[in-house]
């Protein structure tokens, strides 16, 4: 039965019916199709994103010059008389990342050395999940605590003359933020960091320490100091921690006691406002968008770049 | 002639010269400094917590999922918009972000050219959007999904948006879930005769669910606990209905805490607290089921 239906080929050899593609498999080629655009929706959202900048970035420098934009000293865009420099809301942005750096970046490391060269498996298994709900608490509630407690319950204290809202304690919480992305990035990539090296150390005489600082701490040095510039990014980034606890008032001042408006809380605060299209309130927010971007992006890149560097060395 | 031992000359060692030079304290003191780094972001956590708790307790009681937010009466205001809001916002979030970040993971694990310029784009591309500000996304969707495509300040332009600020996230704890299921299963099942597409549907994805699911409950409690790009679309005005369907007005949680974190009398700070009780708890509980997925039913290949 099975032996009449089989088929000859052209050399001679003999396929069973049962092995034969049964027919051309359209729908695979469909899926393949499919998946190939939700790939290219990634590619979409940044076309998206620069495309939905650009457009009224292009229409207000059409207003505003771009020089009065980058180096004035005044910013005030939604008043009867606007003025358009940015420099108080980089400011305030640079000062308060600063801060959250100061305590990101030390602390965020010396966690990351911890967790990877001193603590148990099983100390590193509880630690680490525990760390990482830091990073899980919504930022809104980061900015709740800056405001109603750093401010009040622990700053207040020691400097009696700061303001209600202030850029210490906003970029000390978003500081505290912060750390889990630096100690957990830090970690992985003194992960790679081969066995030898360190027992190379030992076998030299080096002590734990030694071996930490001197060999592993070098040894992960470009994933390390991705991870820091991460950091940077996400603290330029962050809205919600500023937009709390920092106040809304533009000011170029590096005292951090006072009130300071960051980029991203200047947007918050004009998007939220109901801007009609077209004007220049609601061309400004995306000017200062442009300008977050292009900030955050080159930083991203940069960050991209020097983990690839330490995966080329050690995986 | 390769050495032998007897070649090389006894070493004279002076006495003391092989002890440790180095004091025990500064290794000591290293590692305390190491703990104390770790214990002050552990504190602040626990002070963050326990503040928390302590300020909103008097107001996490049943009136706040039952009533409606309130500007005159923060003494009997709810936050059932805003609750009902978050659900519509992230189910819908959920139904669209999930779906396309495991087909991208798909595409970039299984087909295409790893080293194609594509792929090379993508990938890189999905690393930048990982780390691109959320507020940024908020311009993303105030310009294009709010008044381009003009679909207004409603559930969908929402959950659109938070969809595309979560979808690196998706797709990067997708694709590791696929990387880990190993070659051998995949030979197997076209050696029985199973197309490319049979494969990855039959045995790649299911033995890869338990990691895909921990990655979306995570992308999807980041979503929950969102806010910045949604004060760009509209969430921030105060509701007091239920949202009824994706063309509905709505707002969410972390916008009423914003809301009334903003106000200046004391009550509605109470009131936010006890919204931000029951936000933490619902993140916990998700949390929770992520790490309960991961260690339950994580296969050892």
């Amino acid at each position: 039965m099975a032996a009449a239906s089989v088929t000859l080929r052209k050399d001679g050899g003999q396929i069973p019916p049962s092995f034969r593609q049964s027919s051309p498999r359209y729908g695979e080629k469909v899926i393949g199709v499919l998946l190939l655009a939700a790939a290219a929706i990634s590619i979409l959202t940044t076309v998206g994103i620069i495309w939905s900048l650009l457009v009224p970035t292009i229409q207000f420098f059409s207003n505003v010059p771009v020089t009065d934009f980058l180096f004035g000293t005044q910013w005030s865009p939604l008043f009867a008389s606007p003025e358009f420099g940015v420099l108080p809301l980089v400011c305030g942005t640079l000062v308060i990342t600063g801060i959250a750096c100061l305590v990101a970046i030390p602390l965020g490391l010396l966690s990351a050395i911890y967790l990877s060269e001193y603590a148990r498996p099983k100390t590193r298994a509880t630690l680490k999940p525990i760390l990482e709900l830091l990073a899980g608490v919504p930022t809104v509630i980061f900015g709740f605590f800056a405001l109603e407690f750093v401010t009040q319950v622990v700053l207040k204290p020691i400097f009696p003359e700061i303001q209600v809202f202030n850029a210490l304690s906003a970029g000390l919480v978003m500081g505290v933020m912060i750390i889990p992305t630096v100690a957990s990035l830090s970690e992985d990539a003194m992960a790679a960091v081969p066995h030898g090296l360190r027992e190379g150390g030992y076998a030299l005489g080096s002590t734990k320490r030694q071996v930490a600082v001197k060999v592993v701490v070098p040894a992960a040095l470009s994933g390390i100091v991705a991870a820091f510039v991460l950091a940077v990014s996400r603290a330029i980034g962050e809205t919600m921690i500023v937009a709390v606890a920092a106040g809304l008032q533009p000011n170029l001042s590096l005292n951090v006691l006072e009130g300071m408006q960051t980029m991203t809380s200047f947007i918050a605060a004009a998007g939220s406002g109901d801007q009609p299209t077209g004007s220049i309130g609601y061309q400004t927010i995306f000017a200062v968008g442009t300008l977050l971007f292009l900030m955050t992006f080159l930083m991203n890149m940069v960050s991209i770049r020097l983990v690839r560097k330490y995966r080329e060395v050690y995986e | 002639m390769s050495p032998t031992l007897d070649d090389i000359a006894p070493l004279e060692i002076e006495a003391g010269t092989l002890q440790s030079h180095h004091s025990e304290l500064p290794e000591k003191g290293f590692r305390w400094v190491l703990l104390l780094s770790l214990a002050i972001a552990l504190l602040t956590l626990a002070a963050l917590l326990a503040f928390i708790l302590v300020s909103g307790a008097p107001r996490f009681n049943l009136q706040l999922f039952t009533n409606m937010p309130s500007i005159r009466l923060p003494e009997i205001a709810g936050a059932q918009s805003a609750i009902t809001g978050t659900i519509w916002v992230i189910v819908t979030t959920a139904v669209i972000s999930l779906p396309v970040g495991i087909m991208a993971a798909v595409y970039l694990e299984e087909y295409g050219n790893p080293n194609g310029r594509f792929h090379r784009l993508v990938e890189i591309n999905i690393q930048n959007l990982a780390a691109v500000p959320s507020i940024v996304y908020g311009i993303l969707g105030l310009g294009v999904i709010a008044r381009a495509l003009a679909l207004g300040q409603t559930v969908i332009t929402a959950a659109l948006t938070l969809s595309l600020l979560i979808l690196p996230i998706i797709i990067i704890s997708t694709r590791e879930a696929i990387r880990a299921v190993p070659q051998s299963i995949r030979f197997g099942s076209m050696a029985l005769g199973a197309t490319k597409w049979q494969t990855i549907w039959k045995q790649v994805l299911p033995a890869a669910t338990p990691g895909t699911a921990t990655g979306a409950i995570l992308a999807l409690s980041r979503a929950i606990g969102e806010a910045a790009p949604l004060l760009l679309l509209g969430a921030v005005t105060f509701i007091t209905f239920n949202p009824n369907g994706l063309m509905s007005s709505y707002t969410v949680m972390p916008i009423q805490i914003y809301n009334w974190v903003s106000q200046s009398r004391d009550a509605f700070h109470v009131l936010a607290a006890a919204l931000c009780i029951v936000l933490l708890l619902l993140l916990l509980l998700m949390n929770g089921a992520a790490i309960f997925l991961r260690n339950k039913y994580q296969k050892r290949w």
